[in-house]
């Protein structure tokens, strides 16, 4: 009773557009449309922008600190000219390196590719694809950008205050973090990192209990669990993962302000500061690192599982071939996200962690190569002859599948307590991560970006632009992060700021030139992509049918623009799973139609 | 109305279902918290204590607090608005009270000479003030809302015989009582 009623109000400002939808009836002003839009697609845009110019900034720090470590003992006085004292003398200064490795690193991983990501794709698929009008809290889902724009607001302004920035890594460990004394970017900097980061939170939150609660609770009819698309599916573990693991850093982070302001001591002992001796006692620098971690590694999954879904999708789809393995897909993703909680410790095997407690990590952490092989195996046989159409977007994920096969590999000599021992902290480490998460991530992103680009505007980008962003972003990444596993291996750690004064690594010299060319070149390309992405949204060649890549999927069943409410009419029906491509001699057959009499089962 | 309220018809009201994973989240803090706890007080140093009187009214302020939410929503559902309305002004204030209680309540842990904050404090005492502080920022919340509420059915403009907002609130409520008895039991059993 009262649940049928409320919905009625729910759903009220919605009909009113359908019936009226003609003559335009309901009153938009440019507020309610562009920025305090409750309409899910615009917030998804809203998302990809600000991530985007995220991604630039995030991405222009790596630039310069590549220039400090391809060539430490050069100078470059236009640096001066644009940062001051932080690079006096044209020489990016030793502060100045970690604030932009710290920055860089919280920007990529947060704000670019958990925000940034879900929030574009969950925001914009999930009503499209599960067939619903809009998200089940459209006030929620608006207060959850308007969250991360506060927390993108604190955390840029943190860039221009005198001392800089937080700058003592992305994982920001006491004690150096804790401490305002022990470092410049441990003063006032650090506060606003952890500020913007507990708004951050607070925005995934809501983010993501709307994501559940509208795949599990606005489903249209004859959409079951089993017909969904994998994007959704990814989503969905996407969203669990950081609703449960959120607020544990959420605590680890109150922690930290306590001993920063109140003068506690949890994280603190027996410390010297400068000849100082400290009166904190009793603390355990290591409980923030479980806390940290706890969340932590969930984290690269909910980087990575989204980009997934994406994938899976882009790649059926040009493909011409259903998904191969649908339920185990979604099986590997499961024991993904209920692994990604019970690994957390491998990040830790150095602390003095009980040797028998490493064995039992080192066993999980290497069980989660058996689903991700599971996926990647599946990806691989949709692709076996199938009638590939290579669309930029198809491509991107094909490069993905190079990468996470490639940085897949690397974990597992990670995983392995005792080789770790020797990695750990060093560029091998780098290698892993960027090639499996960050690269990785973001060509999946590509791929979705290029791919449901039409959607977002009716208008698609530049596909030759897209060609060239392809192939020079695929061959600089590789340029850029093999050669890192050799200095890895060799023993080079990161996080430093000069290796010219080792006898060892001196070898590396010229290597770490290629690297940082490579990087730089790698950015341009990625402008290039910046440059398409907001051309095209205005100039752009236009979108004449609803359903330009003939995918079975609901979304491209919604007019070519579709308004807010998505369809003019009743939601459509659907009868089938998602992937039904070369079906019967058909190419394709969406969602909406029927079973036929004499059709075959699958 | 459109097949889609059909189908939701069966099922558990969105808004409310957001609620129950909102709070799986809260679960998750404090879980994260009192196994911190847990490990701390296993390690050496660890410092006992014994919590004053005032959290023992504290405890019966809340639970009470629990009965008055219930008596408001049942009001609602059966129309009642002025006991609605005074039920939720006393359960806001019996909020407000245990809030304060709270404060008192770790005021006197300090005065008992278990310094939770600044030099020469205890982890050990600095637990209760983080863990019982995050909660009642959490009744805080509650206390908000029902605010929210209040004013809403003094206004004119909505006369909404709606009941998922107050349903909703009233769930949050009990979470947040049964959060501190645990809390509670939690603090003064493993001391
Ligand atoms: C076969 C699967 C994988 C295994 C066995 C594995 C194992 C590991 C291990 C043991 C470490 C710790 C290295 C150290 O600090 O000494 C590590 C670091 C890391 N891994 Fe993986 N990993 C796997 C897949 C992934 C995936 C899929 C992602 C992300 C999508 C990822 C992201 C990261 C990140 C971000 C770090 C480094 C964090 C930091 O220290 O800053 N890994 N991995
Ligand atoms: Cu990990």
């Amino acid at each position: 009773m009262s649940n049928e009623a409320t919905v009625h109000v729910e759903q009220g400002a919605v009909h009113e557009v359908l019936e009226h939808h003609d003559e335009h009836h309901h009153h938009e002003t440019f507020i309610t449309k562009y920025v305090f839009s409750q309409d899910h697609k615009m917030i998804a845009k809203q998302f990809l922008i600000t991530g985007t110019i995220w991604a630039i900034i995030g991405g222009l720090m790596s630039v310069l600190f590549r220039i400090q470590l391809g060539y430490p003992d050069a100078t470059f006085p236009f640096l001066e000219d644009i940062f001051g004292h932080w690079a006096k003398g044209g020489k990016i200064q030793p502060e100045f390196y970690y604030a932009l490795v710290t920055m860089h690193g919280t920007i990529l991983v947060f704000f670019v590719l958990t925000a940034g990501l879900s929030g574009t794709f969950a925001n914009l698929l999930i009503p499209l694809q599960v067939g619903a009008r809009d998200m089940a809290s459209p006030m929620l889902n608006m207060l959850s950008y308007w969250f991360f724009f506060l927390a993108s607001i604190v955390m840029f302004s943190s860039l221009f205050v005198e001392t800089g920035p937080a700058a003592g890594g992305w994982t920001v460990y006491p004690p150096l973090s804790a401490l305002g004394d022990a470092s410049q970017g441990s003063k006032i900097g650090m506060d606003l990192w952890l500020v913007s980061m507990a708004l951050f939170v607070v925005s995934s939150l809501l983010g993501g209990l709307n994501y559940i609660s509208t795949i599990l609770n606005m489903r249209t009819k004859g959409m079951t669990m089993t017909r969904l698309p994998l994007t959704i599916w990814a989503i969905f573990f996407t969203a669990i993962l950081g609703v449960l693991s959120f607020p544990v850093l959420f605590s680890g982070f109150i922690l930290l302000l306590f001993d920063r302001h109140l003068g506690t001591s949890f994280y603190l002992s027996e410390i010297v500061i400068n000849g100082k001796i400290l009166p904190n006692e009793g603390g355990s620098a290591i409980l923030y690192q479980h806390l940290f971690w706890f969340l932590g590694h969930p984290e690269v999954y909910i980087i990575i599982l989204p980009t997934m879904g994406l994938v899976s999708e882009v790649m059926s789809v040009n493909a011409r071939k259903p998904i191969f393995g649908y339920m185990a897909m979604v099986g590997s993703l499961f024991a993904i996200a209920v692994l990604a909680f019970l690994v957390w410790a491998h990040h830790m095997f150095v602390t003095g962690l009980n040797p028998f407690l490493g064995s039992i990590f080192v066993l999980l952490t290497l069980l989660i190569a058996v689903p991700s092989a599971i996926k990647v195996f599946n990806w691989l046989t949709t692709l076996w002859r199938g009638n590939i159409r290579f669309t930029p977007a198809m491509l991107f994920a094909i490069g993905f599948v190079s990468m996470f096969i490639s940085g897949g590999l690397t974990g597992i000599f990670l995983g392995n307590s005792t080789l770790d021992l020797h990695l750990h902290d060093t560029y091998f480490v780098i290698a892993h991560f960027h090639i499996v998460m960050g690269i990785s991530a973001f060509l999946g992103m590509f791929a979705g970006v290029y791919h449901w680009f039409p959607k977002m505007y009716g208008r698609y980008l530049n596909s030759t632009l897209g060609y060239i962003h392809f192939w020079v972003t695929l061959v600089c990444a590789y340029v850029i992060f093999w050669p890192m596993h050799y200095e890895g291996f060799a023993g080079m750690p990161r996080r430093y700021y000069d290796y010219s004064s080792w006898e060892s690594f001196k070898n590396f010299v010229e290597l770490n030139k290629v690297i940082s060319f490579a990087a730089m070149l790698s950015f341009g390309a990625q402008l290039m992509f910046v440059f398409n992405f907001f051309y095209s949204i205005f100039h752009g060649r236009k979108v004449t049918t609803k359903n330009p890549w003939h995918s079975a999927t609901l979304e491209w069943t919604t007019p070519i623009n579709p308004g807010h409410g998505n369809w003019p009419g009743e939601i459509p029906e659907v009868h089938r799973w998602a992937y039904d491509y070369g079906k019967d001699g058909k190419d394709y057959i969406d969602q909406t139609t029927p079973v036929g009499k004499d059709e075959s089962g699958h | 109305m459109s097949e889609l309220s059909k189908v939701q018809q069966k099922k558990i009201h969105p808004h409310k279902f957001t609620l129950w994973v909102a709070l799986g989240s809260i679960i998750m803090m404090f879980a994260g918290l009192t196994s911190a706890y847990i490990v701390k007080r296993n390690q050496d140093g660890w410092q006992g204590f014994e919590l004053p009187r005032l959290f023992w009214y504290s405890t019966f302020v809340i639970l009470l607090s629990s009965v008055t939410v219930q008596m408001a929503l049942r009001s609602f559902q059966e129309r009642e608005m002025s006991r609605y309305r005074l039920m939720i002004t006393i359960t806001a204030g019996l909020g407000l009270l245990f809030i304060t209680l709270q404060i008192l309540g770790f005021m006197a842990f300090e005065a008992a000479g278990m310094k939770m904050i600044g030099r020469g404090s205890s982890p050990s005492y600095s637990f209760i003030l983080a863990i019982g502080g995050l909660h009642a920022a959490h009744v805080l919340g509650g206390v908000i809302a029902l605010l929210v509420m209040f004013i809403k059915a003094f206004s004119k403009r909505s006369r909404s015989y709606n009941s998922v907002p107050i349903e909703i609130v009233t769930t949050y409520w009990h979470f947040v009582d049964v959060l501190w008895i645990y809390l509670f039991i939690f603090f003064s059993w493993l001391n």
